[in-house]
């Protein structure tokens, strides 16, 4: 279990202050400026040795995305954007980190700005998240005044200023793409790949987007250095994640914990246990509502990282664990994240725009039944018809829980399905 | 995909207060010159606010030419983005998250219970005494407090159950402030009960 020497969120419950004097005696902002000296290509290198993987989903490695910047400016701007745009279902990390603890997020944002070549950074969160940018406009305004962010940020010489933006209540947005076209003012639909975002970003210009745990812990590497941060988690899943566990425990919670740690021993150390007990349990879904959900018998001994969950096809996304025991109507759980999906599609693709709702409506009949013993493989097909083909990944989000419900759970779709056939026939007969 | 209908255009005229134009002002000085158009979803936020929780067809036109932009462009934001409300809406709209972490920790008990205490039969119907209207959200992000509503896009009330979420809409409609936040006591994401980490740096501290 990790230590509270070796914790990077030391206010995640916002038990301490979090503004700037809080912040200091948790040892933000302590030593930013050697931080800086080190330059931009040791402190890439650096984050790059230390195989961090992107906090927001995908599990890229950070290092080589920061990396990816232009190295010389030509005229145009650099940008980091920041995306705390956390709508994932289950997931609920970033928002404690920005309403907790705003000042480890900015300092984030210099260092990763400054190694980008950047002298802007834009969070962009999402428009419900209004506690925490009233908290990240505070913290940016004190770290301004204080000369932590300005002409010369921390005594460094590197210009660097940061600013929030605010969505408007649409998943979508957290796509990168998306993200930056909402960042414009437009709908926010994904662009097509490539231009990337490092060649073309936000107006035009060389924009890296990265999610906000990923920029937060970077000082702490630096400080520490990739070699501590490698002690932490297994091999290519290194370091310390913030897990959100809700659902049915008895003691839902975000807790940092090691990469790699037994899902049981985080649920049940952390959590409070499944309600009711282990055996009561009935699915996980482990890492938000766009990876698949998991039976009981992989829970048992799985490991939490992003390697062992893609090893029993799921995945660790971001780490959004949902617990579901044995009361709960496993396919109702699912066909509430088909219903957001359907509601999120951005409407740009067409297996996306019809599949998700085509998808909800025969997920919705199959849980009550009504459907034919056929229309299991069908939705199999059409999910895999929607999956890969679209601009962005939300089709492969929408398709991949059913996937998982076909792939665990088809014996209880078939015993609905022929119990309510059995009762249309008895119904008949009377 | 949010789902729109035709809304007949609406006569009146809309202009921002002079503490708005100032403040819209600042929000486009965030963004680099000529870019004011990424101002826009900040714009409509304080449009809506000055026009009681919603977006009239004068106001969006409005914005639009504060920004220099082409009203359909602002249009068609406003029919993409769902925080945004074409209707009128009761005074404090009720957001209730509908999403699994919620519907696992008995959400749909809190819309039945919010729609009773409002005294509407649907969603988006606003009460009678115009205090209330309610509407079921996708994922508000807040999981580990589940279940929760947000109130008029602004704070959100978690931990809730159906009697919390009734005592919530009852101060609102007495004018108190009720506490935003969990309604058990918890201060945000932490274990009910003792933390079972960062326990030796709480002492320190």
């Amino acid at each position: 279990m990790l230590q509270d020497k070796d914790r990077v969120f030391l206010n995640l419950y916002g038990l301490q202050d979090w503004r700037l004097e809080g912040a200091r005696k948790r040892g933000i902002w302590s030593n930013t400026k050697d931080l800086l000296a080190m330059g931009r290509e040791k402190i890439i290198e650096e984050i790059k040795e230390s195989e961090l993987r992107g906090r927001g989903g995908a599990g890229f490695p950070a290092g080589l995305k920061w990396s990816f910047m232009p190295k010389e400016n030509d005229g145009r701007p650099h940008y980091l954007v920041v995306n705390g745009d956390e709508s994932e279902p289950g997931s609920c990390k970033d928002r404690e980190i920005m309403r907790n603890d705003p000042h480890q997020l900015l300092e984030g944002c210099l260092i990763a700005g400054f190694a980008m070549g950047a002298h802007k950074a834009y969070i962009y969160l999402r428009g419900e998240y209004w506690l925490p940018i009233q908290r990240l406009e505070v913290a940016i305004q004190e770290a301004r005044e204080a000369g932590l962010l300005g002409p010369n940020a921390c005594g460094s010489d590197w210009a660097f200023d940061i600013e929030v933006s605010r969505g408007a209540g649409a998943y979508i947005c957290g796509e990168e793409t998306a993200l930056l076209e909402s960042l414009e003012g437009k709908k926010g639909q994904p662009r097509l790949k490539p231009p990337f975002p490092a060649a073309v970003g936000v107006w035009g210009c060389p924009t890296t987007v990265t999610n906000v745990e990923t920029v937060a812990v970077s000082p702490t590497i630096l400080r520490r250095g990739a070699a501590w941060w490698k002690t932490l988690g297994r091999p290519k899943n290194t370091g310390t994640k913030i897990f959100s566990i809700s659902g049915h425990v008895n003691k839902p919670c975000n807790v940092e914990e090691e990469m790699g740690i037994p899902m049981r021993e985080l649920i049940e150390k952390h959590a409070g246990g499944v309600r009711g007990g282990w055996d009561n349990l009935q699915a996980v879904i482990p890492g938000g509502s766009s990876v698949p959900c998991l039976p009981k018998d992989i829970c048992d001994d799985v490991l939490m990282d992003f390697d062992s969950l893609r090893e029993v096809q799921s995945g660790l996304g971001t780490a959004a664990v949902i617990v579901i025991d044995k009361s709960a109507d496993i396919v109702e759980a699912i066909q509430r994240f088909s219903h957001f999906y359907m509601h999120e599609s951005c409407g740009q693709c067409t297996p996306c725009r019809e599949g998700t709702g085509w998808m909800y409506r025969v997920v919705s009949r199959m849980m009550r039944g009504q459907a034919e013993i056929e229309e299991v493989d069908m939705l199999w097909d059409v999910s895999k018809q929607v999956e890969g083909h679209t601009i962005c990944a939300l089709g492969d989000a929408a398709a991949w829980p059913i996937q998982g419900l076909i792939r665990h759970f088809r014996p209880e779709l078939e015993r609905r399905i022929a119990e309510y056939k059995a009762g249309r026939v008895s119904a008949a007969a009377e | 995909m949010k789902v729109t209908t035709y809304i007949p255009p609406q006569p009146g005229d809309f202009e921002f207060t002079p503490e708005n134009i100032e403040k819209a002002k600042s929000y486009i000085a965030r963004y680099p010159e000529g870019r004011q158009a990424s101002a826009v979803l900040w714009l409509l936020y304080l449009a809506q606010e000055q026009n009681d929780g919603w977006l009239s067809v004068p106001a969006i036109e409005y914005v639009a030419q504060f920004l220099n932009m082409a009203p359909i462009r602002v249009h068609e934001v406003v029919s993409f983005y769902t925080m945004f409300k074409r209707r009128p809406v009761g005074r404090y709209q009720i957001q209730v998250c509908r999403t699994t972490s919620c519907w696992l920790r008995g959400s749909d008990e809190i819309t039945k219970a919010c729609m009773e205490e409002a005294g509407v039969s649907r969603f988006e119907e606003v009460s009678a005494d115009g205090f209330f209207s309610v509407i079921e959200v996708e994922c508000l992000g807040a999981c580990c407090n589940a279940p929760v509503f947000q109130v008029s896009n602004e704070h959100y009330y978690e931990d809730l159950t159906p009697e919390s979420a009734k005592a919530v809409m009852k101060a609102l409609r007495n004018g108190e402030a009720p506490q935003p936040g969990s309604q058990t006591g918890r201060i945000s994401s932490e274990p009910e009960g003792g933390l079972t980490t960062l326990t030796t740096l709480q002492e320190t501290t």
